[in-house]
């Protein structure tokens, strides 16, 4: 039998996507006539029956604000948001509930690094490395520490696939590097950046290290204390929970060296007029009222990714990778960008001549949902000397079919334009 | 919707697209600006040479983006030519409500000839996400015009 990837049947492992498509409603739905094909998932994924349930449930039963009242339903909302920080805890590994912040998404979180650690660890001529195919919440963050506390920004170079060039970044390194804060996979090449080899690296020179875990968290198994990364960021609207909730992992002794990064309700201990003291981390980190019904969202999305195992959807998604590269290379035309070693569920590409709105608009007439633009990541664009890719990124519930429509709405894209 | 997009995507669209007009460096330009849509990353440079009676004796354009974007600049270019700044800020408006679906038609007017240029255009109103690329060399000019050098859709 031909090994070609076209030739892979997606159903030969236990891996049942029917079955998981229709726990997810919105993909029954038909767009401008034609079914939903849903290749937008590394903007933001879908989401199943089981957390939409679990967050109508909390607002319908068990909804008040947490921490607070000495009341039922208070304690009911509380069991769920704590609950979720266990969830989340043990899902990552975390030593502790207490290393889990909860923030609203991943940017808040990296801001709240670059802020609260930046300014606290972080002095003039200081030097953080992030990468060339960061997402603009991993460079601008760091910007605005370098506009007020004048830190330097050092940006490890990529090879031509996408690959983090591992000896060149070893270089960067000097008395001076007090942060290294990289992605773990790259939204615009798919890249999966081999970030214990770079942890390891900086840990053996004793700089810290953040993950922005956005794109890797929902391919990859992460386990916080294996890879000893200081932070690890990710965001729950990914990971097929609701939007309006992430986390920043931190080792808890660091995290209670950091000062506050927002004043208020529910992360002090004490208040006068003279003087106020901190509650350790991560009620420090969370003033105010925090997004309850997202987190309790997000543990019924933990528990349903868990349930199918992060592992199985990495290799179905690689599957998909794999048929979507080659039936995407059979469209004249086309150039893909991203080929690096190890790669997830994301792929970016031209075609010639068409602008990728104009892909866009077009195929979204065919039922076709992808992300055509810069996707954040305008100083990776302009390195790879172009404006613009179109993207298609696969989730949990993607098939064949999907990708099929891809390209026949590629073809549809060619026609009018020829 | 494949008929909105066939409308969208019509011949004289494509062909402004692929083929865009004016589409150089001005020279003797005596006013400019640069159009960003941050949302997508196009970019363009209207050039504008304006005479002392607020007359448009000549415009042109550089940049990239899609067809939408680069068809819209290139027929707004053959427009304004001519044109006196008030003329071309005038059909500006009108344009401008007409892609966002603000008015159905535009008014019948001394600008018969390029109205039906623009109409062309309106297409667009059936994909609110897309206005911006239509409208953007339009804004970019009115930018030009009053002396700024610099625009953004947002």
């Amino acid at each position: 039998m031909d090994a070609t990837p076209s030739n892979i049947d997606l159903q030969r492992s236990n891996y049942d996507v029917d079955a998981i498509r229709a726990d997810f409603p919105i993909l029954a739905s038909e767009i401008n006539g034609y079914p939903l094909a849903f290749l937008d998932s590394g903007a933001s994924a879908q989401k199943p029956e089981c957390v939409l349930r679990c967050m109508d449930d909390v607002y319908r039963r068990s909804y008040a604000n947490v921490h607070r009242g000495a009341y039922t339903l208070s304690q009911a909302a509380t069991d769920y948001y704590e609950g979720a920080r266990k969830t989340v805890a043990r899902y990552i590994n975390a030593r502790s509930d207490d290393e889990i912040v909860f923030t609203h998404n991943v940017t808040a979180a990296i801001n709240l690094v670059a802020h609260s650690y930046g300014r606290r660890f972080l002095q003039r001529g200081d030097e953080v490395i992030i990468s060339q195919m960061e997402h603009h919440a991993n460079i601008v963050p760091w910007q605005l520490l370098r506009d007020e506390i004048g830190i330097e920004l050092k940006v490890a170079p990529i090879d031509e696939a996408g690959n983090l060039l591992l000896d060149q970044l070893a270089e960067m390194f000097g008395y001076k590097t007090k942060l290294v804060s990289l992605t773990h996979v790259s939204n615009v090449l798919g890249t999966i950046v081999p970030i214990k080899k770079v942890i390891d690296l900086a840990h053996e020179r004793d700089v810290p290290v953040l993950i922005d875990g956005a794109q890797g968290i929902v391919h990859t198994r992460v386990d916080v204390q294996d890879l000893d990364a200081e932070f690890y960021a990710f965001t729950g609207h990914k990971l097929y929970g609701p939007s309006g909730i992430g986390v920043l992992y931190g080792k808890k002794d660091l995290l209670n060296t950091m000062p506050p990064y927002e004043g208020g309700g529910d992360m002090i201990e004490r208040v006068t007029f003279e003087k106020t003291t901190y509650r350790d981390a991560p009620a420090r980190f969370e003033a105010g009222t925090p997004p309850i019904v997202e987190a309790a969202g997000l543990a019924a999305a933990i528990d349903y990714v868990d349930g199918i195992g992060v592992e199985n959807i990495s290799a179905h998604e690689q599957e998909l990778l794999a048929y979507a590269t080659e039936r995407l290379n059979e469209v004249d035309g086309i150039t893909i960008y991203g080929e690096a070693q190890h790669k997830a569920g994301i792929i970016s590409f031209t075609l010639d001549k068409v602008h990728p709105h104009d892909i866009g608009t077009i195929i979204d007439s065919r039922g076709v949902s992808v992300r055509a633009g810069h996707h954040c990541a305008q100083p990776l664009m302009d390195w790879l000397g172009i404006a613009a890719t179109t993207r298609a990124s696969f989730g949990m519930y993607n098939n064949k079919n999907d990708v099929d429509a891809l390209v026949e709405g590629l073809n549809y894209v060619k026609e009018i334009f020829s | 919707m494949d008929d909105d997009v066939r409308e969208l995507y019509q011949e004289v669209i494509l062909d402004h697209g692929k083929n865009p007009r004016n589409f150089r460096q001005l020279e003797d330009a005596n006013c400019e600006a640069q159009g960003n849509n941050p949302l997508c990353g196009d970019r363009l440079t209207v050039y504008l040479k304006v005479d002392e009676d607020r007359l448009i004796r000549d415009a042109a354009f550089e940049g990239r983006g899609c067809a939408i974007s680069m068809a819209s600049a290139s027929m707004m270019t053959q427009i304004v030519s001519g044109k006196t700044v008030s003329q071309v800020q005038y059909l500006f408006d009108k344009f401008h409500k007409l892609c966002t679906g603000e008015i159905e038609e535009f008014p019948q007017d001394e600008f018969a000839h390029d109205v039906d240029k623009l109409r062309v255009m309106s297409g667009v109103r059936q994909f609110p996400m897309r206005v911006k690329c239509a409208t953007l060399s339009w804004h970019t000019m009115n930018a030009a015009v009053s002396g700024d050098s610099e625009t953004s859709t947002e």
